[in-house]
């Protein structure tokens, strides 16, 4: 059963991948995208992390797409590239590249590779609830680079307005009370 | 106050005319002529009153404690090697101070009335009183480095003072051309200072001087020899003689001070200081003295006979002489060295400042071919000159005849008797041309007819004569005057000194004052006297009849003068050999052939190939790499982000495989 | 495959997903170096993103350890983070020049 699934969403998974790199329109790209990110999580729900298959759908594919999509629907980049890369040996290099990874990790694949300590953060379990032990594994084991993250992320906020803004603009005046300005400084 | 704290005070000596030096440096222009000369006279009148209450101190002490070192700091501490600042005072040392001091005490006086006029009047003082320091320091320092620091002032103030007149261009090469020859003798002594501190460890004369004997033949004869390639330069022999007669650029009372009685005599001095190397020898290096000397004086005699410029004559004489000085001492007849120098300097000295007498009474005119009788016209400058003649022509009873004859027995003492005959023949020639110059200057025609207007000398024309120059026309355009007195009293007293000065050493046991006073510094020396009276009395009339002779030819040829000033006799009969003396053997010519042109082609190609194309390819060349490897490296950076990507993928791969061979995961 | 068993064909190892895993790195590592589209790069980044924490889920699941799926958590933060700082970054430069590739960013040439 499990085999049926594992191959049904790897070729999913592999055909989204492979959407993502070929397609022409990037709107499509991110549709793939969305397409390879479920069926990760589907993966995540195979290998007993129902929270992350969870996160995963609502975070990446729910936010993250959904914004990339903003982006590109905003900025209007669907063009297509031409189709000869101006710069040198990088299409070739870069494919060899990619298969040399690939085959490495291959091979490598065929050995015993998890030879590390086992269960030591808290078993996984069925006894107990996912959430539960991914919970208190995050606050009492990881509770440090939790809140780092927590401050990483007011850190994108802040980064993300700052970075958007219009230069020259003064932070919350819209074009209106642009106008109301210049018709005191007439008036004056 | 015993003597041993009285000649601590030596160091007053040399610090008067340093001081009057630096005063006149920077006050002279204010303080003016002739206070300025008043005052450096007055600075080496002092000098020469401490060196002789310093002879008077030495005096005191029993002979064998007469070597007195008085430290005044320590100069060079360098571990295990020291060089101090320090004083040695000898018999010989004092006996060089004294006639050193003394007779430039009376060349600064001549000079107040010579240098009238002149707008460089102070400084002339002020360079005058540095090589009195220089000379002083020179003599009385306590070991050879000391010494070089005086070797090395008298070569600067000599530089400074022949092109005192620097607007003349014959003078300003003139003056670098004695320092540069000296430079070369410079190399020699600087050399053997090296030998010495190697083998022996010191510089200071007490132990380096006893350590000589210890010494192996050959280093004794290298460092011998190198302390005389200083001297060869610094007293002008052969084959660095020839600064000396261009050197006559300088004023007259320079060319009586620094290259007749002091400067020239300080290889001399040198030598003597130095002498337990040569006598550690083992007779190679002394020869080479010797025959230097004998070659020096015999080759200088036979230039001096055909030259019209009254000063060259002289200067040639003074070389010829100096050679017979270094003929005593490469004999072992060191005393009589010192003999000869200290008359040397009284005859040569009133000789020099007689010839200035001359051109400042005509008005600086120096070819003899247009002089004549002047002793009607400068009647005390005539017997100075006449009385220093003699001398040097070796008549007894002047000094010159004792001093000479000295040397010339000692060599016959010693079986040398090659330099012997050589020494009588330059003695013949001496007394030659001398007695034509002094007949050419006093005796012979008058210039009845005088212009009156004296013309407006060019201070960038020089007035010595060349010996291939055509005579200047007659008549002389002034009338010809006496000079004052504070020029020929000065002639006056050294010619007097000229006349009796032999009274120091007459060769009697008893009363050879001077050899036994410098007995103790001398000793190891080869004792040379006559076998018996009558052998003395035998030379003794050979150097003199040898000179009578000398003075005939000369009388003969010249008594009346020149029938006109073209026509001198004694060149017209050596045809081409006269015109190779004239020209002093090609010496100059030679030199600039063999050395000059060599030298400037090693120079240009040291500059441009060497220098500039080696060296600074290489250094420019190191720069043009480092800017191509990084022109080519620096290609890498693309500034394309995809192409970043590349290569961090490509650290990615490789990291892999390395994890993968070090994991051990891999069988 | 023969329909209708209940058995599986083949066991499903952790060996089949760390592949997988690999698949998906590999090919969002092509897509970044090939595509010039600077959003399509982005997404690229993210397909390897994943490929990684599908690595750290099976290994969690290997190991029994809990630690794995924090640390994917963590990973999901950061690319969550990063992708909105990215876009902003890339809308303010595509404001001054009106549309670019990832080639026309050029001014790090040495």
């Amino acid at each position: 059963m499990e085999a049926v699934i594992f191959f049904i969403f790897a070729a999913t998974a592999l055909v989204g991948a492979l959407g993502v790199v070929l397609a022409k329109n990037p709107v499509h790209s991110a549709l793939f995208l969305i397409i390879t990110l479920v069926s990760v999580a589907i993966f995540f729900v195979l290998r007993d992390a129902p929270l992350l298959a969870a996160v995963q759908v609502i975070v990446y594919a729910g936010a993250i797409v959904v914004l990339f999509l903003f982006v590109i629907m905003l900025l209007g980049v669907d063009r297509s590239e031409t189709l000869s890369d101006p710069l040198p040996f990088q299409r070739p290099i870069a494919i060899l590249l990619g298969v040399f990874v690939v085959v490495e990790i291959v091979l490598l694949a065929g050995r015993t590779w998890s030879t590390g300590a086992r269960s030591v953060r808290g078993e996984i379990g069925s006894t107990e609830n996912n959430v539960e032990t991914v919970a208190r594994s995050l606050f009492t084991d990881f509770l440090w680079p939790f809140e780092i993250t927590a401050g990483l992320l007011v850190i994108a906020v802040v980064g993300g307005v700052v970075l958007a803004r219009r230069s020259g603009q003064r932070p919350g005046v819209s074009n209106a009370g642009k106008a109301e300005l210049e018709q005191e400084e007439t008036t004056s | 106050m015993d003597a041993q704290d009285i000649l601590d005070y030596i160091w007053l000596v040399p610090a008067f005319p340093l001081f009057g030096s630096l005063v006149l440096f920077f006050f002279g222009k204010r303080i003016g002529e002739p206070l300025a000369g008043y005052f450096g006279s007055a600075m080496v009148g002092l000098s020469f009153l401490g060196s002789v209450v310093a002879f008077f101190a030495l005096l005191d002490l029993p002979s064998e404690e007469r070597a007195h070192v008085s430290t005044l700091f320590t100069w060079i501490p360098a571990g295990a090697f020291q060089v101090d600042v320090a004083a040695y005072v000898d018999p010989l040392a004092i006996a060089f101070l004294l006639f050193v001091t003394g007779v430039a005490t009376l060349i600064h006086i001549y000079s107040i009335g010579y240098m009238h006029g002149d707008p460089g009047f102070a400084r002339f003082f002020c360079f005058l009183n540095l090589f009195v320091f220089s000379m002083i320091l020179l003599v009385v320092a306590g070991n050879f480095l000391l010494m070089f620091v005086g070797w090395e002032g008298v070569g600067l103030c000599s530089y400074l003072l022949v092109s005192f007149w620097f607007l003349r261009k014959k003078a300003a090469l003139a003056g670098k051309k004695a320092f540069v020859t000296n430079r070369v003798g410079d190399f020699g002594f600087m050399l053997a200072m090296f030998l010495v501190v190697s083998e022996l460890g010191t510089l200071e004369f007490g132990p380096a001087l006893a350590g000589a004997e210890t010494l192996a033949a050959g280093t004794a004869t290298a460092i011998a020899l190198l302390f005389f390639l200083g001297a060869v330069g610094k007293s002008a022999q052969i084959p660095l003689h020839v600064w000396l007669p261009d050197a006559m650029e300088g004023p007259t009372p320079v060319s009586a001070l620094i290259h007749a009685a002091t400067m020239v005599t300080a290889g001399v001095y040198l030598i003597a200081r130095a002498h337990p190397f040569f006598l550690a020898s083992g007779g190679a290096a002394s020869t080479t003295v010797a025959w230097i000397g004998v070659a020096t004086a015999l080759l200088a005699g036979t230039v001096a006979i055909v030259q019209y410029d009254i000063k060259r004559v002289l200067a040639y004489s003074t070389v010829s002489q100096l050679g017979y000085m270094f003929l005593a001492l490469g004999i072992g007849a060191y005393s009589s060295a010192v003999f000869f120098v200290i008359c040397h300097a009284f005859y040569k000295g009133t000789l020099f400042l007689g010839a200035g007498s001359v051109i400042h009474g005509v008005e600086d005119h120096q070819d003899l071919r247009t002089m004549g009788r002047l002793r009607r016209f400068l009647p005390f400058t005539a017997v100075g000159f006449i009385v220093a003649w003699l001398a040097i022509a070796g008549m007894p009873p002047f000094s010159g005849f004792w001093a000479k004859d000295d040397v010339l027995a000692k060599a016959f003492y010693a079986n040398d008797y090659a330099l012997w005959i050589i020494g009588v023949a330059a003695a013949a020639l001496t007394a030659l041309y001398m007695t034509r110059e002094t007949f050419l200057v006093f005796f012979g025609n008058q210039r009845e007819e005088f212009d009156a207007a004296p013309e407006e000398p060019d201070p960038t024309e020089s007035p010595t004569v060349d010996a291939w120059d055509p005579p200047v026309p007659t008549p002389l355009p002034h009338e010809p005057h006496e000079s004052p007195p504070k020029m020929f009293i000065p002639i006056l007293v050294l010619g007097s000194l000229a006349a009796v000065a032999g009274v120091l050493n007459l060769p009697f046991r008893s009363i050879e004052f001077l050899s036994d006073w410098l007995e103790p510094v001398f000793e190891g020396a080869p004792d040379l006297h006559a076998n018996s009276f009558v052998e003395g009395a035998l030379l003794s009339a050979v150097s003199v009849t040898v000179g009578l002779i000398g003075i005939f030819i000369g009388v003969s040829l010249y008594r009346r003068g020149l029938p006109e000033p073209g026509a001198d006799p004694l060149p017209q009969r050596l045809g081409v050999v006269g015109r190779v003396l004239q020209h002093a053997y090609y010496f100059d010519e030679g030199i600039a052939r063999l050395v000059d042109k060599p030298g400037r082609w090693v120079a240009n190609w040291l500059a441009g190939p060497l220098d500039q194309g080696a060296i600074d390819g290489a250094v420019n060349g190191a720069g043009a790499l480092v800017g191509k490897l990084a022109g080519g490296f620096r290609r890498v950076q693309t500034g394309f982000v995809r192409n970043y990507a590349l290569v961090f993928i490509l650290g990615t791969a490789v990291l892999l495989v390395v994890v993968a061979l070090t994991s051990g995961a891999w069988q | 495959m023969t329909g209708g068993a209940s058995t599986a064909i083949v066991t499903i190892t952790e060996n089949y997903y760390l592949i997988l895993a690999a698949l998906l790195f590999g090919i969002g590592a092509v897509g970044l170096l090939v595509r010039r589209n600077v959003l399509v790069m982005f997404m690229c980044v993210e397909l390897m993103l994943n490929g990684a924490n599908l690595t750290f889920v099976t290994f969690a699941d290997s190991l029994n350890d809990v630690g794995g799926q924090s640390v994917v958590f963590f990973t999901l933060v950061v690319a969550a983070a990063e992708v909105a700082i990215g876009l902003a970054i890339i809308v303010a430069i595509f404001r001054r020049r009106g549309g670019a590739t990832a080639d026309d960013l050029d001014l790090m040439k040495g």
